[in-house]
């Protein structure tokens, strides 16, 4: 929006986590999207996220494919390892990164252009494999960059800006993501910072591949009457299942619940997801139901959100190859190289 | 037979065995290759090989030369006829004076063989049928007796063949009784029926010394292995599949840990040849060493991913098993077709650095060296190979290692580095050869994190979209490229017996047969300087060989001339000066092809051999 510098001035009583760093120590350069664009609000809650989990910047890697939504691992974590890769093919790297030191958090940003029609076999594959992986799709159901055409997940019916009517069936991420084996699957509103916040933080404690399908108005492309990505129609459709607060272990919690009001989540890493039911039926346990639920509000005009699923004892892709505990990048040359006897008697074999 | 002389010869021959595809010949042709490299005899043998598991015709070509010829030799001395489907063609295919080997079960009519030829009949089948009744012990024993069979033709030595069956089948000792069994059916009824030995003898040598026996996608395999590769990423692909399966097998031995049985590797089998190029970038960016294999249509699939590592400048390693193409059925076929589509792999100005191995010590060899090239050199290595060096087994040098070798990891700036305020600009030429330092995300809390794009950046890695910011990428670029031909490995050359005029350029799977055409053209009086090029971007040699030379044959097995495009676009060379010799139809170049092409063209030239000058 601005190619302002910020002022780098702090304020000396500007509130630190408890490593010390700052919120501005999580922000990244000055974001070029248009004023008002949702994937800004998202960029903010990624650095409020972080912030609040006391996580070192330099020990994420964020990675992103092509479009706007993939501009924006440049606007948050700025000290931060970031790739900005090929159009739709974020996952595969991000599986490689992510082979090679299973130590790092990883953060995929991806488009619904990028993950939903140019990239959807690596989207599926990333999920099925299990990647441990925080995966961000800032969903606005149009491409930016190119002005305007409709992307995959533009509902049936929906409007452009030109008048153009849609007439594909849309692909639904999140329920790809449950049925492909995502083990924490959520869907939010970049509008609605309470109830995102907590949901990536969930999602960067979570152990496995965490899919997290953001909708994201365009202002400038997807926002007017018609749409069904306008800040105005996900307003009046969102249809929140749940409310989720992250506890950390070092946290006393303070809130109390009416019973059968909370259902409480411990993850592997001892954090625990508070989850407040809005909709007193809804299991975030039940794959299916989770896929049944969403089917039925979307038939209805309605878009679900809150965290639709989370399995916290699922298992992730080095656990799957059984790597061992130090990062495969910091083997050194006597662990990986058999040598010349070894060789020797290799070559004897081969007579 | 008539008034054709049989073909007399001991140590130098042809044999071919005509089978069905997945009835176990193989692993039987395998064993008579191998007996006979017991007996100290080079043997060269070649997989013929269908787009098929079960049913289609498959060959095993087997040339024995106790000279040592590696390369294929064309021809057939001796055709071990297992197929009906193909009888007609294989009896054709025989040399006049050859011999054919078949099962006599079903009695055929005089018109369906040759006169010219000697033709040994055994009632394979027969046998078989009487020996054993469960059917796939009929068919695989009926490999192993045909082998006993050419084991009493050849005048080969029993105990040897016997002895490496108990080695192939060592703590199985049922199958070592079984197939001895299997094999002295076949040994004695040839002995006692047919005339033994016949005109085709192998006699025993010391022409294999401490050579191994190995195919070129084993090498690759274990060259990653050696070269410290910890992240495999795939996708099937014929003829390049078992690069990964080698690796995989090797990992399993060397780098499980002891202690816990945990891997020091990872390998991931893809969806397609993209993400598995993306997985190897994303952990060659994150700092460990990588790699894919693959064969031409990978190749093409990856064209946009090679251009992103090629600019944000990712150390990768791509084994590509080249093969003719696209679809199916001449992929089995070997050719060096891919040189161009990897030279200059994706969009925009892009040039990569490319290895050609010669044989399984070059594939092990060049294969780790790669991983110490691309960590140097920050961009992508090709190791460009072919079907016929890695599907086939080859008698090779032994794999050497110095254990003083340390990885050459390039410019990796570490965190005490970044304390001590040594300058970090990602794409910034501190050193003067072009090649910028990198960071591995994780290493420093506040210094040298930064944003990997493609070419939208500055020196310091900040997003530009300036003119003079892409000129001086594009600049280092280029130094960085000329850095890389002061490491690619040097060419070998091997002058003629008489100063030449003229030269020949070969590389990769060429290698046998081009020696064995040396030595060709040398006897008929023809003599030209050969160079065996080993890298691209082409050191400094390659163009100085070209330079001394009126004229340079270009010998390659593709349509194109791929080579010499590369040598006419890189060193600026006259095109005329560069002359073709093409083999492309899917089997392995041969020295015949060779030698004639060079002969028939210095004829036209009027040069006279040197021997003809002397007679007159």
């Amino acid at each position: 929006m601005t190619y302002l510098a910020k002022p780098k001035l702090l304020r000396a009583d500007a509130p630190r986590n408890t490593l010390g760093y700052t919120r501005r120590d999580y922000e990244g350069a000055i974001s070029t999207l248009c004023a008002g664009c949702g994937h800004d609000s998202i960029s903010a809650a990624v650095v409020q996220a972080c912030f609040d989990l006391d996580i070192e910047p330099h020990k994420v890697a964020k990675l992103s494919g092509i479009g706007c939504s993939s501009k924006t691992p440049d606007y948050f974590l700025g000290a931060s390892h970031g790739f900005n890769t090929t159009h739709g093919r974020m996952p595969s790297v991000l599986t490689g990164a992510a082979l090679a030191n299973r130590d790092l958090i990883y953060m995929g940003v991806s488009g619904d252009g990028d993950s939903a029609s140019i990239g959807i076999g690596q989207f599926a594959h990333a999920m099925r494999r299990g990647v441990n992986m925080t995966y961000i799709v800032e969903n606005n159901g149009v491409y930016g960059l190119t002005k305007g055409q409709f992307s995959a997940t533009a509902d049936k019916g929906s409007k452009s800006k030109r008048g153009v009517v849609n007439n594909d069936t849309p692909i639904d991420l999140v329920a790809l993501a449950l049925q492909l084996g995502a083990s924490y699957v959520a869907r939010s509103f970049s509008g609605d910072k309470e109830q995102l916040i907590p949901l990536i933080k969930g999602a960067l404690r979570h152990r496995g591949p965490a899919f997290i399908d953001v909708i994201s108005p365009c202002v400038t492309f997807n926002n007017h009457a018609g749409s069904t990505k306008s800040y105005d129609y996900v307003r009046e459709h969102n249809d929140a299942v749940n409310r989720l607060d992250v506890i950390l272990p070092r946290d006393q919690i303070n809130t109390s619940y009416a019973p059968g009001e909370l259902r409480r989540i411990v993850q592997h890493d001892g954090s625990i997801l508070h989850l407040r039911k809005l909709d007193t039926d809804y299991d975030p346990s039940d794959r299916v139901g989770a896929m049944n639920h969403l089917q039925e509000r979307h038939a209805l005009g309605e878009i679900v959100t809150g965290l639709l699923y989370v399995d916290s004892s699922a298992e992730e892709l080095h656990r799957h190859l059984n790597t061992v505990e130090k990062p495969l990048n910091q083997l050194g040359d006597a662990y990986l190289c058999p040598g010349s006897k070894a060789l020797e008697a290799l070559n004897a074999a081969l007579r | 037979m008539s008034a054709t002389q049989a073909i007399q010869s001991a140590n130098d021959f042809v044999i071919k065995f005509a089978n069905v595809n997945g009835s176990g010949s193989a692993s039987a042709n395998e064993l008579f290759a191998r007996a006979i490299m017991r007996m100290g005899v080079p043997v060269a043998p070649r997989n013929i090989f269908p787009s098929n598991i079960q049913g289609m015709p498959t060959w095993y070509e087997m040339r024995v030369s106790g000279a040592g010829w590696l390369g294929r030799r064309g021809g057939c001395d001796l055709m071990v006829a297992m197929n009906p489907q193909t009888w007609d063609r294989d009896i054709a295919e025989i040399e006049a004076g050859g011999y054919l080997f078949y099962d006599s079960t079903k009695s055929l009519p005089r018109s369906r063989f040759r006169e010219d030829i000697t033709v040994l009949g055994i009632p394979l089948t027969e046998i078989c049928n009487r020996e054993y009744s469960d059917p796939r012990q009929r068919q695989l024993f009926k490999n192993i007796m045909y082998v006993g069979a050419l084991t009493a033709l050849l005048g080969m030595d029993f105990a040897v063949v016997e002895k490496l069956i108990a080695d192939q089948y060592r703590g199985k000792d049922k199958l070592i009784g079984a197939n001895v069994n299997a094999l002295k059916l076949g040994y004695d009824h040839a002995q006692a029926n047919l005339a033994c030995p016949i005109g085709l003898r192998v006699e025993r040598l010391n022409g294999v010394g401490d050579k191994i026996f190995i195919n070129g996608n084993d090498a690759c395999g274990l060259g990653a292995v050696y070269g410290g590769a910890t992240v495999a990423a795939w996708y099937p692909i014929t003829p390049s599949t078992s690069v990964i399966e080698s690796f995989g097998n090797y990992c399993r031995k060397y780098r499980t840990d002891p202690d816990n049985g945990m891997a020091r590797y990872a390998i991931v089998q893809a969806e397609d040849e993209l993400a598995s190029i993306g997985m190897v970038i994303g952990a060659a960016w994150n700092g460990a060493r990588a790699f894919t294999a693959t064969s031409g249509p990978g190749i093409s699939l990856m064209q946009e991913f090679f251009g992103l590592a090629y600019f944000a400048e990712v150390p990768v390693v791509v084994f590509d098993v080249q093969r003719g193409g696209p679809s199916t059925g001449m992929p089995t076929r070997t050719q060096q077709s891919d040189l161009i589509s990897c030279a200059y792999a994706s969009h925009g100005d892009t040039k990569h650095v490319l290895l050609f191995p010669e044989d399984p010590y070059e594939c092990f060899t060049l294969g780790a060296q790669a991983f110490d090239l691309a960590e140097r050199l920050q961009t992508p290595v090709f190791v460009m190979l072919d079907l016929d060096i890695g599907m086939n087994d080859r008698l090779s040098r032994p794999f050497e290692w110095d254990d003083q070798r340390r990885y050459d990891r390039g410019k990796v700036m570490s965190a005490e580095q970044l304390d001590a305020g040594k300058t970090f600009g990602r794409y910034l030429d501190v050193d003067g050869d072009g090649i910028p330092w990198r960071t591995i995300p994780g290493t420093h809390p506040t210094k040298g994190a930064f944003f990997s794009r493609g070419t939208t950046r500055n020196a310091y890695a900040k997003y530009s979209e300036a003119g003079t910011d892409y000129v001086y990428n594009m600049e280092r670029l280029r130094h960085k490229f000329e850095t890389a031909k002061k490491l690619m490995p040097a060419p070998v050359v091997q002058r003629a017996s008489l100063p030449s005029r003229f030269g020949a350029i070969y590389y990769g799977s060429t290698s046998p047969a081009m020696a064995e055409a040396f030595t060709l053209l040398e006897a008929q009086g023809v003599h030209v300087d050969i160079m065996r090029v080993r890298g691209f971007p082409f050191a400094a040699e390659v163009i100085d060989f070209i330079d001394e030379h009126d004229q340079v044959f270009v010998v390659e097995q593709n349509e194109s001339g791929q080579l010499r495009m590369l040598l006419i676009n890189e060193g600026e060379v006259d095109p005329k000066r560069l002359i073709r010799v093409l083999h492309y139809d899917g089997t392995p170049i041969t020295a015949r092809f060779i030698s004639g092409r060079i002969a028939d063209a210095l004829s036209e030239h009027k040069v006279t051999p040197i021997r003809k000058q002397v007679a007159i």
